[in-house]
C-alpha cells in the first residue's frame, strides 16, 4: 500500500508543480492578482506531497520491505537503522527524490518568507522554481520510479554498497543538495528578473540571502564530503580532484563569485548583467553537479548510453533550462542598463577582480572535467586529465584569488587608496613573513609550492584581521571606544572577517597537509614498531571481530610519545558479506590540529602491511570550512536581510529597464 | 603469530584484492624510489575511475608500479619512463594530457579566460569612463546659472 501512495502522492505534486508554473506565470503576464495568488497555496501542498512521499521511502527501507525493487537493492535487514535511513538517498532514484524534497522545501519557503516581494515578481519566481520541480519530478515518475515493486519479493535485500554505510552518508548529500537547489532560488530570481525586464539594487537584495544559505550549504557540504573521503579510503587524501568533486567545488565557485558581484549590485547598482549571468551559472553548474554523479556519463560515454531513456530526459532538462535561460539572457541582457560608475582601483574594482580569478577557476575546472568526454566523443581519442593537471592550473589561480582577498574589504566604493591600502597590508605582510620564516626554520623547509601557499594563508589571516582591526581602531583609541564600535559594526562585518579567516585557515591546512605530512609504509610483524614525527607506533595485536553485516580484522597499535601511551589506533580491513566487498577503515587520532592516520593493508604470511602518516594541522582544511560557513550565518543573520527597504511600496516597483 | 594467520586465512581469503604500494615493491635506493612515487601519482590506473597507479589497490596498478621501478632501474628518465607507457597504453595513462594539438585548447582555456576577462573589463572601464559627462550640458548650466543667481563660475566641475 505504502508504495503506490507514496507514488501517487509524487504524481499530484508533479501535477501541482505544473499548474503552479503555467497559472503563476500566466497571471504575472497578465497582472491578474487572483492567478498569481494559486502560486503560494500549490507551492505549500506541493511540498506536503513531496514529503509524504519521501516519509513513505523512508518507512520502507526502515521496515525493509524488499518488495520494492529499490529497498530490495540498496538495503538489508541486518544493516544498522541509521544507514536504513540514510540509505534512502544513497542510490540514484532515491537522492533524486531528496532533491526535490529539498526543492519543494525552497519553495514553501519563498512562499512563506517572500511577503516583501512585489507579488509580480513572487508568481514569478514561485512559477520557474514549479517548472524545475516539474522536470525532475517528471524525471522521476518516468526514469526513476523509486517505488516499483518486485514480484515475487525476495527474503533479503542486496545491502548499500559498505563505502556509503558511514555516517558521511547522512550528512554529505543533505547538505550538499541543500547548496545546489538553493542555486535554483537565485536562478529562479534570474529568470523573473529578465522574464520582468527589470533588475535593480532590491533584487539583489532579495537574492542575497539565498545565494549566502546556498553557499553556507556548499561550503558545508564540500568540507564533509572531503572529510569522509579522507577517513574512508583509506590514503589519506582529502581532495582527489574527481569528476564528482568537481562537479561540487564549481557550483561553489559560481556562488561565491555571485555572492560579490551581487554585494557590488545591491550596494552601488553596478555589474547587473554578469551577476543575472552569474545566478543562471551557478544553477547550470549545480544541476550539471546533480547530473555528472547521477547520469553516470562520467565513468564513461557507454554507460551513459546503457540507460538512453535517462541520458535523453536529462539532456532534455539541461537543454530547456539552461539554454533557455540563456536564450532569454540574451534577449533581454543589452535593456538591462549599467549602474553605478566606479574607478578600476575601487572595492568594486576588486570585486570584479575576484570575479574574474574565480570564473577562471570555475571554467578550468569546467573543460578538464569535461574536456576527456568531449575529445573522446568529436576524435575518439582517449585522455585523462587528472590531479596533477588541476594542481597546476586551478591551483594557482585559488592561491592568487586567496592573495588579493585582504585588499578588497580595505578599498572605498567607487574610487579606493591603493596605496594607503598596501601600506595597512605592509604590517600584515611582515607578520606573514615573520611567522611563516620561523616555521619554515622549524620544519626545515619544505616543498617551495606549499611555501608560497604557507605565506599567503598567514598575509591573508593577519589580512583579514588587519581590515578588522582597522574597523575597530585597535590600539588607536581607548578600550571602551574600541567595544562601542566592534558593537557598532553590523553583523556582515563579522561575516566578512569569519568568511575571509576561514578561506584562509583553510589554505593553511591544505599547504601543511600537501607540504608537510610524513607517510611511513611498512610490513609489521606483532611487536614490531615504527616511528613517525615523534610518535612510536607498536602492533601490539591483530584479532579478527563481527560486526552487524561484516567481519573485519582489527590491528591495535599502541601510540607512545616520551614512553608515554598517548593513543591506541584501531585500523581494520573489513569484508562487508552481503557483497563480498572489502573496505578500509583507517584509525585516526587529532593531536592539537594535526592526526596520526593509521590504516591496514594486505597481511602477509606473519606480517600486515600498515599504513601510517602524520598530517599537520590537517583538521584545519575543514574547521577552516566551518568557520567560513559560521561568517556565511552571520552574514545571514544581518539586520539588513532581515528588514528594510524591500518592504517599503516604493521599492516594490523597481525602474524599468529602458 | 599463529592467531594472525588464521585470521589471514579466514577473512582475507574469501576475497584478496591486491594493495596500494606496498613495502616489497620499494626500490631501497631512497632517491630512485622517490623519483618513482611522484612519477607513480602522474600515471593513471587505467581500470580505476580516477586513480594514480599509487594509490590503487589494483592488480594493474601493482604491474605498472613495478614496472616503472624497472624503468627507473634500467636508467630511464622520467621522461622515457612516460613515453614507454604511453607507447604501450596510449595517452590515457597520463593523468596530466601533454601539451600537443589535440589538447592546446585544455591547457589554454586559464589563459584565455583571463586574458579575455581582463580585456572584456578593461574596456567595460573604458567605455564608462567615457561616458561620464566631464562637463554639464547647456540646460543644466543654464538651471544652476538661474538658482544661483547668475554666478556662472559655479558651471566649471
Amino acid at each position: 500500500m505504502i508504495p503506490e501512495l507514496a507514488h501517487f502522492a509524487l504524481v499530484l505534486a508533479c501535477a501541482l508543480a505544473l499548474v503552479r508554473t503555467v497559472v503563476a506565470l500566466w497571471g504575472a503576464a497578465r497582472d491578474d492578482d487572483a492567478l498569481m495568488a494559486v502560486a503560494e497555496p500549490a507551492a505549500l501542498v506541493e511540498c506536503l506531497f513531496v514529503a509524504l512521499a519521501f516519509a513513505g521511502l523512508v518507512t520502507l527501507y526502515v521496515t525493509s520491505d524488499f518488495s520494492v525493487t529499490n529497498v530490495f537493492v540498496n538495503s538489508h535487514s541486518a544493516m544498522a537503522l541509521i544507514y536504513k535511513v540514510t540509505g534512502v538517498w544513497g542510490n540514484h532514484e532515491g537522492s533524486m527524490l531528496l532533491w526535490v524534497l529539498v526543492l519543494a522545501v525552497c519553495s514553501a519557503l519563498v512562499a512563506l518568507l517572500g511577503g516583501n516581494l512585489p507579488p509580480r515578481l513572487r508568481a514569478r519566481v514561485l512559477g520557474v522554481e514549479g517548472a524545475v520541480a516539474a522536470a525532475f519530478l517528471l524525471f522521476i515518475l518516468a526514469t526513476s520510479n523509486p517505488f516499483l515493486r518486485l514480484d515475487p519479493p525476495p527474503a533479503e535485500g542486496q545491502d548499500l554498497n559498505p563505502i556509503l554505510q558511514d555516517i558521511g552518508l547522512a550528512i554529505h548529500p543533505p547538505l550538499l543538495y541543500l547548496g545546489y537547489v538553493g542555486c535554483s532560488v537565485s536562478f529562479a530570481f534570474a529568470v523573473a528578473a529578465l522574464i520582468e525586464g527589470k533588475i535593480d539594487a532590491a533584487w539583489a537584495r532579495w537574492v542575497r540571502p539565498w545565494t549566502l544559505g546556498a553557499w553556507i550549504f556548499l561550503t558545508l557540504g564540500i568540507a564533509m564530503g572531503s572529510y569522509w573521503a579522507y577517513y574512508e579510503l583509506g590514503w589519506g587524501g582529502f581532495w582527489f580532484w574527481d569528476p564528482v568533486e568537481n562537479a561540487s567545488l564549481m557550483p561553489w565557485l559560481a556562488t561565491t563569485a555571485l555572492l560579490h558581484s551581487a554585494l557590488v549590485m545591491e550596494k552601488r547598482d553596478a555589474l547587473k548583467v554578469w551577476t543575472v549571468l552569474l545566478a543562471i551559472l551557478a544553477f547550470s553548474l549545480s544541476l550539471l553537479g546533480t547530473f555528472l554523479v547521477r547520469s553516470g556519463v562520467l565513468t564513461s560515454v557507454h554507460t551513459f548510453a546503457n540507460d538512453p531513456a535517462r541520458g535523453v530526459f536529462i539532456l532534455a532538462i539541461f537543454a530547456i533550462f539552461v539554454g533557455g535561460a540563456f536564450v532569454l539572457f540574451a534577449l533581454r541582457a543589452p535593456a538591462l542598463k549599467p549602474g553605478g560608475l566606479f574607478a578600476p582601483i575601487s572595492r568594486e574594482g576588486a570585486l570584479v577582480l575576484n570575479n574574474l580569478l574565480l570564473t577562471a577557476a570555475c571554467a578550468t575546472m569546467f573543460t578538464g572535467t569535461l574536456f576527456p568526454l568531449a575529445l573522446e566523443a568529436v576524435t575518439g581519442d582517449k585522455i585523462s586529465v587528472g590531479a596533477p593537471f588541476f594542481d597546476r592550473t586551478v591551483g594557482p589561480l585559488l592561491l592568487c584569488t586567496v592573495a588579493v582577498m585582504p585588499i578588497g574589504p580595505l578599498l572605498a566604493w567607487k574610487r579606493g587608496d591603493l596605496k594607503g591600502a598596501a601600506e595597512r597590508l605592509a604590517f600584515a605582510a611582515a607578520i606573514a613573513v615573520v611567522v611563516g620564516g620561523v616555521s619554515l626554520y622549524l620544519v626545515r623547509g619544505g616543498p617551495l609550492i606549499a611555501a608560497i601557499g604557507l605565506l599567503i594563508a598567514l598575509y591573508a589571516i593577519a589580512g583579514a584581521l588587519t581590515e578588522f582591526a582597522d574597523r575597530i581602531a585597535l590600539f588607536r583609541s581607548p578600550f571602551v571606544e574600541m567595544w562601542t564600535r566592534v558593537r557598532g559594526l553590523p553583523r556582515a562585518a563579522f561575516g566578512v572577517l569569519f568568511a575571509h579567516l576561514g578561506i584562509a585557515v583553510t589554505l593553511l591546512g591544505i599547504v601543511s597537509e600537501v607540504g608537510w605530512s610524513e607517510e611511513k609504509i611498512v610490513s609489521l610483524k606483532i611487536g614490531d614498531r615504527v616511528e613517525i614525527a615523534g610518535y612510536d607506533i607498536a602492533l601490539a595485536g591483530v584479532s579478527q571481530r563481527d560486526g552487524p553485516n561484516y567481519r573485519e580484522l582489527v590491528g591495535r597499535m599502541e601510540v607512545r610519545r616520551a614512553g608515554a601511551t598517548v593513543a591506541v589506533l584501531e585500523p581494520a580491513k573489513r569484508l562487508y558479506e552481503a557483497r563480498n566487498q572489502p573496505t578500509t577503515e583507517a584509525a585516526i587520532e587529532t593531536f592539537g590540529f594535526g592526526q596520526l592516520y593509521a590504516s591496514l593493508g594486505e597481511p602477509g604470511g606473519d606480517s600486515i602491511v600498515a599504513r601510517v602518516y602524520w598530517k599537520p594541522l590537517v583538521t584545519l582544511i575543514w574547521l577552516g570550512a566551518v568557520v567560513m560557513a559560521f561568517g556565511g550565518a552571520l552574514s545571514l543573520s544581518d539586520r539588513r536581510l532581515r528588514v528594510g527597504a524591500p518592504r517599503r511600496a516604493r521599492r516594490a516597483v523597481p525602474m524599468p529597464a529602458e | 603469530m599463529r592467531r594472525l594467520l588464521l585470521v589471514v586465512v579466514c577473512v582475507v581469503g574469501l576475497a584478496a584484492p591486491a594493495l596500494a604500494l606496498s613495502p616489497g615493491e620499494m626500490l631501497a635506493d631512497s632517491a630512485l624510489e622517490a623519483r618513482a612515487r611522484a612519477l607513480s601519482k602522474t600515471l593513471r590506473c587505467m581500470v580505476c575511475q580516477n586513480q594514480s597507479i599509487d594509490d590503487s589497490d589494483a592488480p594493474l596498478a601493482h604491474d605498472l608500479r613495478v614496472l616503472v621501478r624497472e624503468r627507473l632501474q634500467a636508467g630511464d628518465s622520467d621522461a622515457q619512463v612516460r613515453d614507454f607507457l604511453v607507447a604501450r597504453y596510449g595517452e590515457f595513462v597520463l593523468l596530466e594530457p601533454r601539451l600537443r594539438p589535440g589538447t592546446a585548447l585544455l591547457w589554454a582555456v586559464p589563459i584565455l579566460v583571463l586574458v579575455l576577462g581582463g580585456t572584456a573589463v578593461f574596456f567595460g572601464f573604458k567605455r564608462r569612463q567615457a561616458s561620464i559627462p566631464v562637463d554639464l550640458s547647456p540646460e543644466e548650466k543654464r538651471r544652476l546659472a538661474e538658482l544661483s543667481g547668475g554666478s556662472s563660475d559655479l558651471t566649471k566641475v
